[in-house]
């Protein structure tokens, strides 16, 4: 479908116009936010991973000059009940600031509020917490069993959901029925088993996390500025953490810089800097330093699979089983326990699978809680697919493109019902398979890789195809309400001010959206400003993640705009004596369809809907508008990606040679930006596959916890991406896009190990985990492990 | 407290400062300059990135005394009025910034690497700002906005 009004701007690559304030250093992040009296706040954090806490001392800290106050758990408990999920799951008690046990090692422990950010953090230093340590959990498997200990003593076996069951035979609720399972497992002529790891990974967006309090006692209002995804949601927890009416908080996410994810959780200390302002009555700022973003701030990923595929023996998957492990660290976060069963979810790939069943175990360890990280949860779910469907190829000694394409869901089975529950809304994977095949021209990608093989290099060849839930969602799949909100105001000049719920952090929502209304309306996209990020403009709101800020923002978007093009075509009617339906939007007028001598200016027009004299019939001046748009389903975006690696015989370095992506995002608002949007979900799926890991020790200290050990990709990481794009519109949305924020990071990740599995496979390698440590690959080539 | 003095933009800033404070902070709390950024503790991400003298440096690795005397150039004083460097232009061309925190720094730590080699090849990008993190954009169209000012001429 096209846009569905004048498609001037909507689908060219418009320049981004946040850029300006961006390049020029002039943007507002919420470390740059002053207020007079600012007082800064430094967390004491726990430095062992499990204990029960002795004693604090805090003397230190409170004599030093500049501290203004210094709170330990426990008063913080005063001032704030436990921590509220967003997930209809049992959870253990969770206090913002540790009172009796820390659970992870940095967790908070004390608070303290001082004159500017170096005397915080001295004093913070200076108070002295002493531990009874407890036995530390670390390896989920032994964590299931109880060993070496329990993270909360009412979480028998340290699980924390589950094994929940899922797939062919087992709505929820009801008893799981095996049969079918079973039966494609006991008809098959092959079947691939395999255990493997999806790490964790630390989110690490460029801005650490910070936050802004400001409680007036005078005016009985908080305004809190966070490094958020999503303010609207930061306003209603905070004001029901504080025990105020929504109307008394204003929530405010300033110039955002980047999210993952990691951003959307509501924190400990977004509610712990609010109730110390509304305590102390002052303006307090928190600003994460990056080692402690790295404990401080929720991970991602960390999903162990046994995953069993039985296919016949000409490569027809007839079944999969999915046994799924995961590790969610020390406490359920806003949507923590929800992540892993997204990778259930997807765990029907793109193929016409019969009978799939999936097992779900969340377990705590006494690790960072884990929640949404770039993709959350269907990575993982392409993950386990795609390699085991790779494994199978490499069993069966087929082509690994032909052996998906034997198992797709045909283009004219959608909306296509799942075994999952899920109902994908659209799809043509084999088109996006050929594109990709095409692009990196697969016969003679082959062939170079076997000249290379010849030369005595070790070179492979990988491919994967995925395809996610995204535009979340209708509001049944999310506790806060799955729609979006937006506001479009034609002011009395003719210009137009827009305001949106879909709160961005680097995703051009400011440009894409103007582009869409300035089309609407036929006016220049300069007179078009787009507000976002402040609860006090928007009126409401849910966020930007999921994938979901055009395919259901700016589907409200277009909703509003909708409306109030109506009423400005009925006063335009009234104006030039014509019909509503007559009148059409161009280039800055205002004209009836066919006569085009009869036109008024637009901004006449406006000016005209405020001063109405006389006021047409029936109508109400003023030309503004709302609007909520609530999807009827979530959006499925697919593609392919396909990547040749070579990996050094001496050292075991690992090099990416080439990268092409094939993604299909429906329609697309502005390609410039989705281009940029893949390009970063791929460096961040390639870097899971090569490089990132959170690593933790035995005794639960996090060992990559700095960018001194944790990966972050560097510009030398990566070669030129091929970009490549189909366009199976949805029709979930008036728009007919489906969402492109977390795409990249889906087909990358396996199509990089399928590399180096065939990089590696005249050491019979089956599989291997990554991330593709050089050592780990060394010690493959060189017959010391380190491979299945 | 120890008097400093740094011409920054082009203008001469002096200040009291503790001897501790890191230079970053200075150029934001004290000068207001917020266009650096600080993204790590161990200065690995470059987002306060600034000029030194005429070459790139990280802002959060020195203390404000240690730039007694010394010439800064910071992103706020990088436009000549309002006409942007060819950087700005190019990373506003290009797409070479999503949520833009790393710009500030990615693009000073651009102009240094045009200072050195006015014509990068692809790979001498990629290496020279690879004292720089972006977590947004996979670098692809950083490195395309760098070589559209190399293209211009530009530095």
């Amino acid at each position: 479908m096209a846009s569905p009004t004048l498609p001037k701007l909507v689908g060219t690559r418009v320049k981004r116009r946040e850029d300006p304030r961006l390049i020029q250093g002039r943007a507002t992040y919420v470390d740059d936010v002053k207020i007079p009296g600012l007082q800064h706040i430094a967390f004491k954090r726990s430095d062992i991973a499990h204990g029960k806490i002795v004693s604090i001392d805090t003397s230190a800290a409170e004599k030093m000059d500049g501290v203004e106050a210094v709170f330990t758990g426990t008063q913080i408990a005063e001032l704030l009940k436990p921590m509220p999920i967003g997930t209809p799951f049992p959870s253990p008690e969770h206090r913002a600031v540790a009172v009796d046990i820390v659970r992870f090692a940095g967790e908070a422990v004390a608070v303290v509020v001082a004159a500017d950010r170096y005397i915080a953090r001295d004093a913070a230093d200076a108070i002295v917490v002493n531990y009874d340590p407890l036995p530390v959990v670390v390896d989920p498997e032994l964590a299931l069993q109880g060993k070496p200990g329990l993270v909360h003593p009412q979480f028998a076996n340290n699980v924390a959901l589950g094994p929940m069951p899922s797939g062919t035979g087992a709505p929820p609720g009801h008893a799981p029925d095996d049969s079918a399972v079973e039966k494609a497992f006991k008809d098959a002529d092959v079947v691939i088993s395999q255990r493997m790891h999806n790490h964790r990974l630390v989110p690490n967006a460029m801005e650490p996390r910070g936050v802004v309090a400001h409680y007036e006692p005078g005016r009985s209002q908080l305004t809190i500025w966070s490094s958020t995804q999503n303010p609207h949601i930061l306003k209603s927890m905070v004001s029901g953490m504080l025990g105020l009416g929504e109307d008394q908080v204003r929530a405010i996410a300033p110039e955002v810089g980047g999210g993952f994810g990691a951003k959307i959780n509501i924190y400990a200390e977004e509610y712990v800097c609010a109730a110390v302002s509304k305590k102390l009555g002052i303006p307090v700022k928190w600003i994460e330093e990056r080692s402690e973003a790295f404990v401080a701030t929720t991970h991602g990923r960390d999903i162990i699979c046994y995953i069993d595929v039985a296919a016949t023996k000409d490569g027809k998957v007839l079944g999969i089983k999915m046994r799924l492990i995961a590790d969610i660290g020390a406490y359920n976060m806003l949507l923590t326990a929800a992540i892993p069963t997204l990778t259930m979810l997807m765990a029907n790939a793109t193929y016409d699978i019969p009978a799939i069943r999936t097992t779900l175990t969340e377990v705590f360890t006494n690790k960072t809680p884990t929640d949404a990280y770039r993709g959350a949860g269907r990575p993982e779910a392409t993950f386990f697919v795609e390699r085991a469907l790779d494994m199978l190829a490499r069993e069966l000694k087929m082509d690994p493109a032909e052996l998906r394409r034997k198992n797709f869901i045909p283009k004219d089975k959608f909306p296509y019902h799942t075994q999952m529950g899920a109902v994908y809304d659209s799809g043509d994977y084999e088109a996006s398979l050929d594109t990709a095949l095409k692009a990196s021209d697969w016969k003679n990608l082959l062939k170079e890789r076997d000249e290379l093989r010849k030369q005595g290099k070790l070179a492979g060849v990988g491919l994967a195809m995925y395809v996610e839930v995204c535009g979340i969602g209708p509001s049944a799949t999310l506790p806060t309400g799955g729609w979006e909100h937006a506001q479009v105001t034609v002011e009395r000049d003719g210009r137009i001010s827009a305001a949106t719920g879909a709160s961005p952090h680097g995703q051009g929502n400011e440009t894409t959206f103007a582009q869409m209304l300035a089309d609407q309306f036929g006016v220049p996209i300069e007179h078009v400003t787009i507000h976002h990020g402040d609860t006090a403009v928007v009126k409401q709101g849910i966020g930007t993640f999921g994938s979901r800020s055009q395919a259901v923002g700016g589907a409200a978007l277009h909703m509003a705009g909708t409306k109030v093009r109506t009423k400005m075509a009925q006063f335009a009617g009234a104006l030039l004596e014509a019909a509503p339906e007559d009148i059409v939007f161009e280039a800055g007028k205002i004209m009836v369809k066919g006569a085009p001598a009869k036109a008024k200016a637009f901004s006449e027009v406006a000016g005209f809907a405020y001063i109405p004299v006389p006021l047409p019939e029936g109508m109400e001046p003023g030309l503004s508008a709302d609007a909520y748009f609530e999807p009827t389903n979530n959006t499925y975006p697919f593609g392919c990606h396909i990547v040749l690696l070579e990996i050094d015989r001496e050292t075991g370095e690992p090099k990416l040679r080439r990268v092409v992506a094939a993604d299909d995002a429906g329609n697309l608002i502005n390609p410039l930006i989705v281009e940029g949007q893949i390009h970063g979900g791929l460096a961040q799926g390639i870097g899971q596959a090569m490089i990132e890991e959170a690593v933790y020790s035995d005794d639960g200290q996090l060992l990559t916890g700095s960018f001194m050990d944790y990966a972050l990709p560097r510009a030398t990481d990566f070669p030129m991406f091929e970009m490549h794009s189909t366009y199976t519109p949805t029709p979930v949305n008036p728009l007919g896009a489906k969402g492109v924020g977390e795409a990249g990071t889906l087909g990358s990740t396996p199509a990089v190990v399928c590399a180096a599995v065939d990089a590696l496979s005249e050491f019979g390698v089956k599989h291997i985990d990554m991330m593709l440590r050089p050592e780990k690959l060394w010690r493959v080539i060189h017959g010391k492990g380190g491979a299945a | 407290m120890v008097p400093i003095s740094i011409k920054v933009n082009g203008k001469v800033r002096k200040g009291h400062v503790e001897p501790r404070l890191l230079l970053v902070h200075f150029l934001r709390e004290q000068l207001n300059l917020t266009g650096a950024h600080v993204g790590c503790d161990t200065s690995q991400c470059g987002a306060c990135t600034v000029l030194i003298d005429g070459r790139s440096a990280k802002s959060c690795t020195m203390f404000a005394v240690q730039a007694d005397g010394s010439e800064v150039v910071t992103i706020e004083g990088l436009a000549n009025g309002d006409k942007l460097h060819p950087l700005q232009e190019g990373f506003w061309e290009e797409h070479g910034l999503q949520c833009g925190y790393c710009t500030p720094g990615m693009i000073m730590s651009a102009v240094n690497l045009l200072n050195d080699n006015p014509k990068p090849s692809e790979q001498e990008i990629r290496e020279g700002i690879s004292g720089n993190f972006c977590r947004c954009t996979g670098y692809q169209h950083i490195v395309n906005a760098i070589q559209y000012a190399a293209n211009k001429g530009g530095r």
